[in-house]
Formats: structure tokens, C-alpha cells, sequence
């Protein structure tokens, strides 16, 4: 192989020094910082050490059972977050349950689309692809939904006037939300289409690094970046319009009225 | 004719309460004794039970924006989705009469975000007749106007009755009811009843 130096522990370490620096500095200046700063380094560690050992016995037993198992575990993972990030939610299941089944069929479905019909490994579950992509699919997706659907359930709950106006004069509840229906989706869509726009000019997206830096042709890894861009777009997509319907359903009813008694919470 | 059969809500309830075409009816009542949750249910602005009919035709049996077309509920603070005025308006012949009969002829050119709360109790009046309803249901209709302009109100209202609408008013006002020959009722606790006559109260 001849791109590829591995690294040592001891340089791991060593390229913490700045970061050292950093917390010198915060005592220096009584920044406090030095607390969050070490917590979050040390978390961050824990995490990767710990996420390093459980892909290497996973890609070891190459089980389908284990691939399917770490890929539930990073779903759950992901609709928590996508829960924890709103400042209002639906009540009952319907809070973590949107989000995760919003993620389940967008997500798995681009995956499988990537894996079984783009990339092709053999077996086509093969841990090293599978969970990878599912997890940027996944990362993406849940960005999305979440921005989405707070902003949504926000909107709503601040615009109830507004709503209830046309819909007392007559108007059904999909034209008397459309103007929130709209700003949750622009407010979904805005990251990956951001992400879109800056890739390549300021920044080199760190999967294709990834790949340079383990020797592989420019042009081979821009192609891979560029399925990965196109498939997150995707995904985002789906899920975030899926969210913000289902969300937008729930939060109405068959006599068009608005019911903000399905949403709880509201810090504002 | 619109019938009111034991409506309910978790918070107001039961109700029942006829009311007649071209009639008034005014209720009363302290804050908080449900007057306009009432006016929201019988619009099915909120979950309720019960049966409400115009003219024999189960609410239900229609469309909720039908509905609230024919029988339309009034707020005591309107609500604005757009900046212009003339956004909330379909522009159609008897509008500008309409806006001049309540002293707001030019209103159409202006933002929403200049309006008085008088001027927009005024304006959600009369972009509630644009569906040409059967009931009104208003919410202290003329709360924040001052005398010139509760005339004016008041005049339009009485010309709706005379059409042969029916109006269902919640006001402060005790003489409002009089000036209407409204029927008038009293609401505590989320129930209706029939208001104390002054003599009996004295």
C-alpha cells in the first residue's frame, strides 16, 4: 500500500498538544472553560476508542445479525436525538415515534438502494459499506427532520391565531398552514443544501479525505463523494417532507381544526 | 333556524339553545365562564360533543369549512396571515360600500401592521360576511371602538338582522342587548341560563 501511514497511540496523543494549549489558556485568562473543553475531549475519545473496537468485532464476525443489530442501535440513537432537539413535541408515541419511523423508511430505503444497486459489495450487507453510509445517511436525515419539525411545531404554535383566522373563514387546515408547512421544509432542506453548495471550495468533505489520505486517486474519491452527496440529499429530502406532513396531519384533524393540545413543551 | 343540543366540551356544558333566523341573541357573562369556547364549539373549532344543525342539516353531515361558512365565528381578537390588507379580502362589487359604511373606505391599501385594534375588529367583521353567512357568531364585536364607530357597527349589525340573519353576540355592554331587542343570556361556569331580569337582581 502506498498511500497509507498508519498512526501510533503516541501520535494520537501528541496531536492534542494544541488543544492543551487551548485549556492553558483558559486557566490564564479565567475563561472556564477548561471543564467543558476536557469533558467534551475526553467524551469524544471514549467514544471513538470504544466505537473502534465495536466496528472491528463486527467487520471480524461479518454476521448479518451484528450489521443489523449495530444499525438499530445507531437508528435509536438517532430518533432520541431528533426527539431531544425540539423545543415543542408531539405527545404520546407519536414524539419519538415520528421521528425514528420517518429516519426507518428513508433511511433504510436510500441505504439499500446505495448497497443492493450503486456500490455492490459482496455479501451486500458487508458491515465495512453498510454501516458507514447508513450512518452519514443517517446523521444528515436526522439534521433535517429535526430542524424541520421544530420549526414546524414552533410555527404553529406561535401562528395559532393566524391559522384559526382562515380556517374560520372557511378555509381547509392544508391551505390555512401552508405558509409554516413551507418554512419547515425550507429550514429542513437549508443544511444539506448549504453542505451542497460549500462542498469542495472551502472545505474537502472528510470522507474523500478520508480516502486521499489512504491513497486513493482524486478523481475515484470525488465520484464517491458524489454518489454520498446525491444519496444524502435524497434521504434528507424524504424524510424531512415525510416528517413534516405526518407532523402536520397529527397536528390537524377531519374537521379542520388546528390541535395544538397534541403538542406539549414550549420553552418561548 | 340553528339548533343547539346538549354541546359540550370538557371545559363548557351541556348547552342547548335554539336559535331562530333574523333573531339576537346576547350572552353575558364574568371572564372565564366560557363564552367564547362556546361561540369556538359551535363553530368545531374545538373537539366537542353533542348536536348542532342548521336549518335541520347536521353539522357533520358537511364539510368543516362549509360549516364554519355559513355559520361564522367572529373572535374577539382577529387574526392576520398576510401583510396588505387586500390579501384578506376577495375583491368583489359591495366590498367598497361595505368598508365605507363602517368608516374604513380606504382600509384596502393599507398594511395590517398599521391597524388600530378598533380598525381590526372592524375589518374581521366584514371579512367574515364575505362568505355570505346565515349565523354570526361575535365576540364583544364592538369592545374596542369608540362611540362613532359602535354606531356605525351597530348599524351594519342591524341590517344583517333585517336580511334575516341571526346573530349571536357575546357583550359587555348591558345595552347593547336592548338596542337589538336581543334575547338576552347569562353564562357562569361554562352554563347557560336565562339572565336575571334588573328587577329581580335589585
Amino acid at each position: 500500500m502506498s498511500g497509507y501511514l498508519a498512526l501510533t497511540y503516541w501520535d494520537v496523543v501528541a496531536a492534542s498538544v494544541f488543544l492543551v494549549l487551548n485549556a492553558v489558556f483558559s486557566i490564564l485568562l479565567d475563561l472556564g472553560l477548561v471543564r467543558t473543553l476536557v469533558v467534551s475531549a475526553l467524551r469524544m475519545s471514549v467514544q471513538l476508542l470504544l466505537v473502534g473496537l465495536v466496528l472491528k468485532a463486527i467487520f471480524f464476525a461479518g454476521s448479518v445479525l451484528w450489521t443489523l443489530l449495530a444499525a438499530c442501535v445507531m437508528m435509536a440513537f438517532a430518533g432520541r436525538e431528533i426527539w431531544a432537539r425540539q423545543d415543542r413535541r408531539l405527545t404520546g408515541l407519536w414524539g419519538p415515534g415520528l421521528g425514528a419511523a420517518v429516519m426507518l423508511v428513508a433511511g433504510t430505503l436510500v441505504t439499500i438502494y446505495a448497497l443492493a444497486g450503486l456500490i455492490r459489495p459482496d455479501p451486500v450487507w458487508l458491515p465495512q459499506y453498510a454501516l458507514p453510509l447508513f450512518g452519514m445517511v443517517l446523521g444528515n436525515t436526522m439534521t433535517g427532520v429535526s430542524l424541520g419539525l421544530d420549526t414546524l411545531h414552533t410555527a404553529l404554535a406561535r401562528g395559532k391565531r393566524e391559522v384559526e383566522a382562515q380556517l374560520l373563514l372557511g378555509r381547509s387546515y392544508w391551505d390555512a398552514t401552508r405558509p409554516f408547512s413551507r418554512q419547515a421544509l425550507r429550514t429542513g432542506f437549508t443544511p444539506i443544501i448549504n453542505a451542497m453548495a460549500a462542498t469542495g471550495v472551502v472545505s474537502l468533505p472528510g470522507m474523500m479525505t478520508g480516502q486521499i489520505l489512504s491513497g486513493v486517486d482524486p478523481r475515484e474519491a470525488v465520484k464517491y463523494q458524489l454518489l454520498i452527496m446525491f444519496l444524502l440529499g435524497g434521504s434528507t429530502g424524504l424524510g424531512v417532507i415525510g416528517a413534516t406532513f405526518a407532523s402536520l396531519w397529527r397536528l390537524t384533524d377531519a374537521r379542520h381544526r388546528l390541535r395544538l393540545d397534541r403538542l406539549s413543551g414550549g420553552s418561548s | 333556524m340553528l339548533t343547539i343540543r346538549a354541546l359540550k366540551t370538557p371545559l363548557i356544558g351541556p348547552i342547548d339553545l335554539t336559535l331562530a333566523p333574523g333573531s339576537c341573541t346576547a350572552i353575558s357573562g364574568p371572564s372565564g365562564a366560557g363564552k367564547s369556547l362556546f361561540l369556538r364549539a359551535i363553530a368545531d373549532l374545538d373537539e366537542n360533543s353533542g348536536n348542532v344543525a342548521l336549518n335541520g342539516n347536521a353539522r357533520e353531515a358537511m364539510p368543516a369549512p362549509s360549516w364554519r361558512r355559513k355559520v361564522a365565528y367572529v373572535p374577539a381578537d382577529s387574526g392576520w396571515w398576510a401583510e396588505r390588507i387586500a390579501d384578506h379580502f376577495e375583491i368583489k362589487s359591495g366590498l367598497g360600500e361595505q368598508l365605507e359604511s363602517v368608516g374604513l373606505g380606504a382600509a384596502l391599501s393599507w398594511d395590517v401592521s398599521r391597524l388600530s385594534t378598533g380598525e381590526r375588529q372592524r375589518l374581521a367583521l366584514l371579512r367574515a360576511l364575505q362568505s355570505d353567512p346565515e349565523v354570526l357568531l361575535l365576540d364583544e364585536p364592538t369592545s374596542a371602538l369608540d362611540p362613532v364607530s359602535v354606531e356605525l357597527v351597530e348599524a351594519l349589525l342591524q341590517r344583517l338582522l333585517a336580511e334575516g340573519r341571526t346573530l349571536l353576540i357575546v357583550s359587555h355592554d348591558p345595552a347593547q342587548p336592548q338596542r337589538f331587542g336581543a334575547k338576552c343570556l347569562r353564562m357562569e361556569r361554562g352554563l347557560l341560563a336565562a339572565a336575571h331580569s334588573r328587577e329581580a337582581a335589585s
